[in-house]
């Protein structure tokens, strides 16, 4: 019939359990019904999973990036630029990758039918942007600071500001959906969804206060770097091994 | 070998307003419908109650009907134009993706991998994504040689397979409980 298939010689990428949250996390409420109860089955990195959805400039508009400017005024709030660099855990860049936000207004409302929060809807305001990555990694949005607002998951439950960022990397193992917070919110100690994630690694998910960014008399700028996993030390088939660097 | 180990960014929840930023127009189209082998996988997504779940997010990705990638690390080279990503968000607990059944994928030490997609599920409540395949039902003998269906335990199998319906395949998604899918740790 068909001859055998080459051995494949394919990346492999690092586990990293130590970064996320535990699916069953009892505080944040609505995980209850909502994580798997048997145990995980390992999958092997094979070329499914290595390969991942290349999705370029194609899928943005020309001001996807800059959430001040997609409708005739200008939205209510706190200008500022969100800028970074997405890396693998080996510290290289992730050119040309799609990053995806989305976020509340400055009054911490969506523009979602079912946001019932009270605040007011901006008319100039989606919350809504995309960008590629350049090839440093680089990205940047231009957006105004979302508002906190409140939920129902305990007492007096308040959401700390956030960004919502959806990365796709280069391999289906990369795929990540994380939050970006602000500096020294006082919001944390209270939000089950932040403080799911080990302690350790809570910070990672904080954006730095930029001055050098800022732009004067006009917007604040803060960082935010974005890791996604790095490659495994092993590979998982060695064989005319022909790294590209 | 690099030495640089940088730890990775933590998952959080999509939230439940991730329709607005996470959908598409042509987000269920992995291939526009009038392709020649096109099919409709559909599904609903439930939670350990039972319930459809409204504010989840189904993400596909997949081979060509040759088995093959339009991606850099496919060691046979690229095929351009096979997007191969598909993503719906759950309308009344339900998702439905158009597609066509993939071919055959190289697996480990010269074994093939029976045909499959990856699929990713996001949803509020959900720390993280969960990740699950989907296989075809006709492909019986194949799903025997499977190395990945070969690691799942028999009495679970059927779960990541799809059942057949008239325009293509019907695939729900368990997130615990009854018949709970068979999650993937990746």
């Amino acid at each position: 019939m068909t001859t055998t298939p080459p051995r494949l010689a394919l990346p492999s990428y690092r586990r990293d359990h130590d970064s996320h949250p535990p699916l069953d996390s009892p505080e944040y409420r609505s995980t209850s019904l909502r994580h798997p109860k048997q145990p995980l089955v390992l999958l092997p990195h094979l070329l499914t999973e290595v390969t991942g959805p290349v999705l370029g400039p194609g899928r943005i508009g020309e001001l996807d990036h800059d959430l001040t400017r997609q409708h005739d005024g200008e939205p209510i709030g706190q200008r500022i630029v969100v800028h970074g660099r997405v890396l693998d855990g080996d510290g290289r860049p992730v050119p040309d990758s799609l990053v995806e936000i989305w976020q509340a207004n400055a009054a911490g409302r969506y523009r979602h039918t079912g946001d019932r929060w009270p605040a007011p809807l901006d008319p100039n305001f989606d919350g809504v942007g995309r960008t590629v990555t350049d090839s440093r990694g680089r990205y940047e949005f231009v957006t105004v600071k979302p508002g906190a607002y409140p939920w129902r998951n305990h007492d007096n439950a308040w959401r700390p500001a956030h960004i919502h960022f959806s990365l796709f990397g280069r391999a289906f193992t990369q795929r990540l959906v994380t939050q970006m917070y602000f500096p020294d919110d006082p919001l944390f100690f209270q939000d089950p969804i932040y403080n799911s994630v080990p302690e350790a690694a809570r910070p990672r998910m904080v954006s730095r206060f930029d001055l050098a960014r800022t732009r004067p008399e006009w917007a604040l700028a803060f960082e935010f770097d974005i890791v996604l996993r790095g490659s495994a030390a092993t590979p998982f088939e060695e064989e005319d091994e022909d790294d590209e660097h | 070998m690099t030495s640089t180990d940088l730890p990775t960014t933590p998952s959080q929840t999509v939230g439940p307003f991730l329709h607005i930023g996470l959908v598409w127009d042509d987000g269920p189209h992995v291939v526009p419908e009038g392709t020649p082998g096109g099919v409709w996988l559909r599904g609903r997504v439930f939670d350990g109650a039972g319930e459809p779940i409204a504010d989840a997010l189904v993400e596909t990705w997949q081979a060509d009907p040759d088995g093959r990638f339009d991606h850099p690390d496919d060691p046979r080279g690229p095929v351009p134009g096979w997007r191969g990503f598909g993503r719906c968000d759950t309308v009344a607990g339900s998702y439905a993706i158009h597609t066509v059944v993939p071919g055959p994928v190289p697996g480990p030490g010269g074994t093939t991998q029976a045909p499959h997609l990856d699929v990713s599920v996001f949803a509020r409540g959900m720390l993280h994504r969960v990740v699950t395949r989907v296989y075809f039902p006709e492909h019986a003998d194949a799903h025997a040689d499977d190395p990945v269906l070969r690691s799942v335990p028999e009495d679970r199998r059927h779960t990541l397979v799809a059942t057949r319906v008239d325009d293509g395949y019907r695939f729900d998604v368990r997130l615990q409980g009854d018949g709970e899918t068979v999650f993937f740790d990746v």
